[in-house]
């Protein structure tokens, strides 16, 4: 059923208190998750910034360090996983705050604050930060396979494991973006509260990472993925109790 | 439907900008807020409106037996005011059907279209933001604030930037809101002074 709006109606009712269901919420969460991506097709701001820092970082890594894929040590595998999540974090520290910084700078946070629920704008923002980094893991993954010329001895372990390690810099960094989106010193800030946050699943993610490259079996790497999995609830359940107070401050 | 204000102060850091601000506005009433810039007439819209919260005293809305804090009556308000921006990169009729979806509202693309007319953008439903005008611009924020049919109307500066007709146009809102509920005008401009039931002049201490 839908309603129509007519200014000189007497409309008498009184505006029932919103819906606070879940359905309801999911609902206005996709609509901020599809306005944020409406929004960055048409400014390209975030994207641009994170992908032009994965190519210009993967690149000079590959003219710098040359063709590791061709030695095959334990400690090669480790410095092309380490090298791997390195140009993965900086471009994620450059570009995930956008979401936040750009409705305060636009000064549409008000607009955002007078109508949705807090609960919708995390769950959209993270929707659209995990978005971005899950396209920012496929583009740098790509680009260091062909470039330095690493060789994925389990593919699928290798997908799954950049999946988890993208869903926890987005799950630790979401909020803190909305920390920062309010700060004078944006940028600088961001990294300073968002590394050690994320120094622990780093770790487990590049040594994860520097698995898969072998061929070994999804068990290998299961430790590291449950690992990354538990520090993706406990970040994301913690987020969105804390978010209502940083979003309402 | 009321609105209790008692006692109120508010500020900035330790600066208190309001002191002891107290009054009642009932159903169909129009307060007209005014007083020199940094009086501090915005600021009382914005805690009307539960985006800011007071240094002291009390404020609730009552809707029958119910009482809302502002921060609880965000879907009573209907907020237009010159630091309320809306999304460039989309267009108007996007823009609207955006904030009804987020506030849960199932509102046809029909209906947005009729409000666009309504306030006269019928027209440039379609066009982005960025190319607004301000008079467009502030055209489009009474459409932010009329979609879902608010019982309170909060208006700062109403009239800034609107041409004669969207001068007219805000009487016609201003006009049916005092059978819809409340309106509560901040203004400089002695011209709005005529929509009053109740004044509160604010003055610099």
């Amino acid at each position: 059923m839908t309603q129509s709006v007519d200014i000189d109606s007497p409309d008498t009712d009184i505006p029932a208190l919103p819906a606070n269901g879940i359905a309801t919420t999911l609902r206005a969460a996709w609509a901020i998750f599809r306005k944020d991506i409406a929004c960055e097709l048409r400014t390209r701001y975030a994207i641009n910034t994170l992908l032009l820092f994965a190519v210009s970082a993967t690149t000079a890594i590959s003219l710098g360090v040359g063709f590791l894929g061709l030695r095959r040590t334990q400690e090669a595998l480790l410095i092309q996983s380490a090298l791997l999540w390195i140009a993965l974090l900086f471009a994620a520290l450059n570009g995930l705050s956008r979401s936040f910084v750009y409705e305060e700078e636009t000064r549409t946070l008000t607009a955002l604050r007078l109508t949705a629920s807090p609960t919708a704008v995390f769950l959209g923002k993270f929707c659209f930060n995990l978005t971005l980094v899950l396209t920012l893991n496929l583009v740098t993954s790509l680009l260091f396979i062909v470039l330095l010329r690493v060789r994925v001895g389990s593919p699928f372990a290798f997908g799954a494991m950049l999946t988890m390690g993208g869903l926890a810099l987005t799950s630790a960094t979401t909020i803190i973006a909305a920390i920062i989106s309010r700060a004078s010193f944006k940028g600088a800030l961001f990294a300073v509260l968002a590394f050690p946050l994320l120094v622990a699943p780093l770790i487990v993610a590049i040594q994860g990472t520097a698995q898969t490259l072998e061929n070994v079996t999804f068990d290998v790497v299961f430790g590291s993925l449950r690992f990354l999995f538990a520090y993706v609830v406990a970040t994301f359940t913690a987020s969105l109790l804390l978010f209502p107070f940083v979003w309402e401050s | 439907m009321q609105l209790y204000v008692s006692q109120l102060s508010a500020g900035y850091n330790a600066r208190l900008i309001l002191r002891g601000i107290s009054f009642e506005l009932h159903r169909g009433e129009v307060l007209v807020v005014s007083g020199p810039n940094g009086s501090g007439k915005s600021t009382l819209l914005r805690i009307l409106a539960g985006l800011q919260v007071p240094a002291g005293g009390t404020v609730y809305y009552t809707v029958g037996q119910q009482q809302f804090a502002p921060r609880n009556a965000r879907h009573l308000v209907g907020w237009v005011a010159p630091d309320l921006s809306l999304y460039r990169e989309l267009s108007g009729i996007e823009n609207l059907r955006f904030f009804a979806q987020v506030r849960g509202l199932s509102v046809s693309d029909t209906a947005l279209y009729e409000l666009l007319d309504l306030v006269g953008l019928g027209q440039r439903g379609n066009d982005r933001l960025a190319a607004y005008s301000s008079g467009m611009t502030q055209r489009l924020r009474y459409a932010f604030a009329l979609l879902h049919r608010p019982a309170v109307l909060l208006l700062d500066e109403p009239t800034v930037t609107l041409d004669e007709r969207g001068t007219a146009f805000v009487d016609r809102i201003i006009t049916a809101q005092r059978q819809r509920g409340l309106t509560v005008i901040a203004t400089n401009d002695p011209r709005e002074l005529r929509y009053a039931d109740l004044l509160l002049k604010l003055a610099i201490e």
